[in-house]
């Protein structure tokens, strides 16, 4: 059985006949272990996929499956990467992590729990922050602490919802690089959502392009057969690399054109005009 | 690394910014296009000052000749030539004896107020004075188990400001204490609110006045056994329910719109309902909240003076009922006198609030 299993899964928001299906037929299964990514547009729905499956709201049809059990609201062995950070900015970059980590380990002394903060802080690097507030930090370090939180509960899954969407080029290779190494530790299962193909292909083993939504839908999965650990530099000469990827950005082109032009089938503007709109100028 | 605290930090965090540029000015570090800057933030509130005191002084000499010209052609008709000749020698004279009763000119203010702090402490000396004499009786009166011997002299006009702050200060914590508890469970509750909202609708319009009474009437009850003076306790609680309505919508907003990724945050990390509400909800909350109380303590001292007035409860408003009562010479000028001191308390008041309020106030973009 598969570590993580979408069904048939359906959700839709509102009510009554116009309400939008914004999700429609996703099927998914996620082996223990595996890093999976999600690649798909803006406002294609990724959010409510990934809300989907940590929890935080629930199918309109189908089910999730998580190690077999039926997922019913949040756990902390699905930890969360939220895609604008959702660090508690009147708590330092500590309190914050601590916080999280008493939440998930209530039978710890406070000096272990003290001592698991200290580690995760460490691991991103932000031994020096550790009392700092979130706005004395920059884009980069706080998407590091939200990364500290989410493993500080030692998740046996880790979701990552664009966690690197709002970084620069730089900071987000960087960050890259350390959620690799992080995950190569201990392999846990992740899944990451991305709007990036380059970075699906450079972390995951395998890639689903989400085709946008409303009825958004998963496409083909790609499989990544790139050795590990992979190096950015080298792996642009790769001819797997390009092969793969061309592969993925002609499909989601595709689905593009497809949207465009149905698009302009679909609207046939009125001959109208405002009332009075002379007058009112 | 250590924030360096300078002057211009502590300033511009209490709201008085100018200060620093006037410190500026006479350190000589100032630019030149800053030089409009300082002129703006000082000279203008300064000349603005000036020509108020102005029109102020122009009005009430014109106020004070009407009154004049009116009460000498009374006399003239009423009592003849004489006595409005009489009378117009007397007031040109500046006896106070007949004076026109109108609005007091800044000069007589001032006056008035060197006055009410000689006055002071002349009171001061006088009960320090009680004090030291009653001090042995006193102590033997206490070891045969009777009550110590009060000084019960008139309070002077500064004993009334503290008096004053005194009620402010009960009455808003009492606003504090109902209304904060009771917006977090509104706020968190929507029953809870379409429980309490008609009452929150009805009961914010209504008028201090009409609190004092209602106040009135249930502690007058309720104390009835007592031989103690009640003034004090019905008007701290008419304050504190007249300007708690303020604090009570703003956190019950407060709480009720809570950002969602905080509350997402929550659900992820499987917060307790307890731990949900004081790590997330209240600290989330406390911006809106202290806006409510800075509201609720401008209002709680705007409306004291009513209070005290009616509930003949001593402080600034009873002293100002008072000396309206009394109709002496100066007692217009005092009024004006207890008018200002008012409002720049209310000013310090608000002030220090609004230094609260940015203290816990944050960003909303800072953690996102």
């Amino acid at each position: 059985m598969a570590y993580l299993e979408l069904n048939n899964i359906y959700k839709t928001y509102g009510k009554g006949e116009n309400e939008p299906e914004v999700l429609s037929n996703i099927n998914l299964s996620i082996e223990e272990g595996e890093f999976v990514a999600i690649v798909g547009f803006t406002g294609s729905g990724k959010t409510t996929l990934v809300n989907l499956i940590n929890g935080l709201i629930t199918p309109t049809k189908g089910e999730v499956l998580f190690k077999g059990e039926p997922v019913m609201g949040t756990s902390h062995e699905r930890g969360v990467i939220f895609q604008n950070y959702s660090l508690l900015p009147w708590l330092t970059v500590g309190q914050n992590v601590y916080m999280a980590v008493k939440e998930a380990f209530p039978k710890k002394s406070k000096a272990e729990l003290h001592a698991i903060v200290a580690d995760y802080v460490e691991m991103v690097s932000l031994t020096p922050a550790i009392n700092k507030r979130p706005k004395e930090l920059s884009g980069g370090m706080r998407q590091r602490v939200s990364v500290a939180r989410a493993l500080a509960m030692k998740p046996e899954m880790i979701i990552m919802d664009e966690p690197l969407g709002a970084l620069d080029a730089l900071t987000r290779g960087n960050l890259q690089d350390e959620i690799l190494n992080i995950w190569g530790k201990d392999k846990r299962t992740a899944l990451l959502i991305t709007n990036d193909v380059d970075e699906g292909i450079y972390m995951a083993d395998r890639i689903i392009p989400l085709r946008p939504g409303p009825n958004a839908t998963l496409g083909p999965e790609f499989k990544i057969d790139i050795e590990r650990p992979r190096d950015k530099t080298e792996m642009n000469d790769n001819p797997n690399f390009k092969k793969t990827r061309n592969a993925i950005i002609e499909y989601l082109m595709d689905i593009g054109n497809e949207r465009k032009t149905e698009a302009k089938e679909a609207i046939v503007l009125p001959d109208l005009s405002p009332k009075d709109f002379v007058n009112q100028f | 690394m250590k924030q360096s605290i300078t002057l211009g930090k502590v300033t511009n965090f209490v709201g008085l910014g100018f200060l620093s540029t006037l410190k500026d000015l006479f350190t000589g570090k100032l630019e030149r296009e800053d030089l409009k800057n300082v002129l703006r933030k000082t000279v203008v509130p300064l000349a603005s000052m000036l020509l108020f005191i102005g029109l102020w002084h122009l009005g009430a000499k014109s106020l004070y000749n009407i009154e004049a010209e009116f009460k000498i052609e009374k006399a003239l008709t009423d009592q003849g030539p004489e006595a409005a000749d009489a009378l117009r020698s007397c007031i040109a004279s500046g006896d106070s004896s007949c004076q026109p009763n109108t609005l007091p000119s800044p000069s007589q203010v001032w006056d008035s107020y060197k006055s009410l702090l000689r006055d002071h402490n002349i009171i001061k000396a006088d009960k320090a004075a009680f004090i030291e004499k009653t001090a042995v009786l006193n102590e033997k009166r206490l070891a045969e188990g009777k009550d110590a011997i009060t000084y019960t002299g008139r309070p002077s006009f500064v004993d009334q400001i503290f008096r004053s702050l005194k009620t402010v200060f009960a009455g808003f914590l009492l606003a504090l204490f109902i209304a904060v508890p009771l917006g977090i469970f509104i706020g968190l509750s929507p029953t809870l609110k379409s429980a309490f909202n008609w009452f929150i609708q009805i009961f914010k319009p209504v008028s201090p006045v009409v609190w004092y009474l209602l106040v009135f009437m249930i502690v007058k009850t309720l104390l009835i056994d007592s031989s103690e003076d009640s003034s004090f306790t019905i008007s701290f609680i008419s304050v504190g329910f007249c300007s708690m309505w303020a604090t009570l919508v703003n956190t019950a907003m407060g709480v009720a719109t809570v950002d969602k990724d905080y509350i997402n945050v929550a659900k992820v990390l499987k917060l307790g309902p307890f731990q949900k509400i004081f790590k997330v909800v209240l600290p989330s909350s406390l911006p809106l909240i202290f806006t409510g109380l800075k509201i609720t303590l401008s209002v709680a001292w705007m409306v004291l003076i009513a209070i005290e007035l009616l509930a003949q409860s001593p402080g600034l408003g009873l002293f100002v009922w008072e000396e309206f009562q009394n109709g002496a010479n100066d007692s217009n000028a005092k009024i004006i006198v207890a008018m200002f001191v008012i409002g720049i308390i209310g000013f310090l008041l608000d002030r220090i609030m609004l230094t609260i309020q940015n203290w816990v106030s944050f960003d909303k973009t800072e953690g996102i």
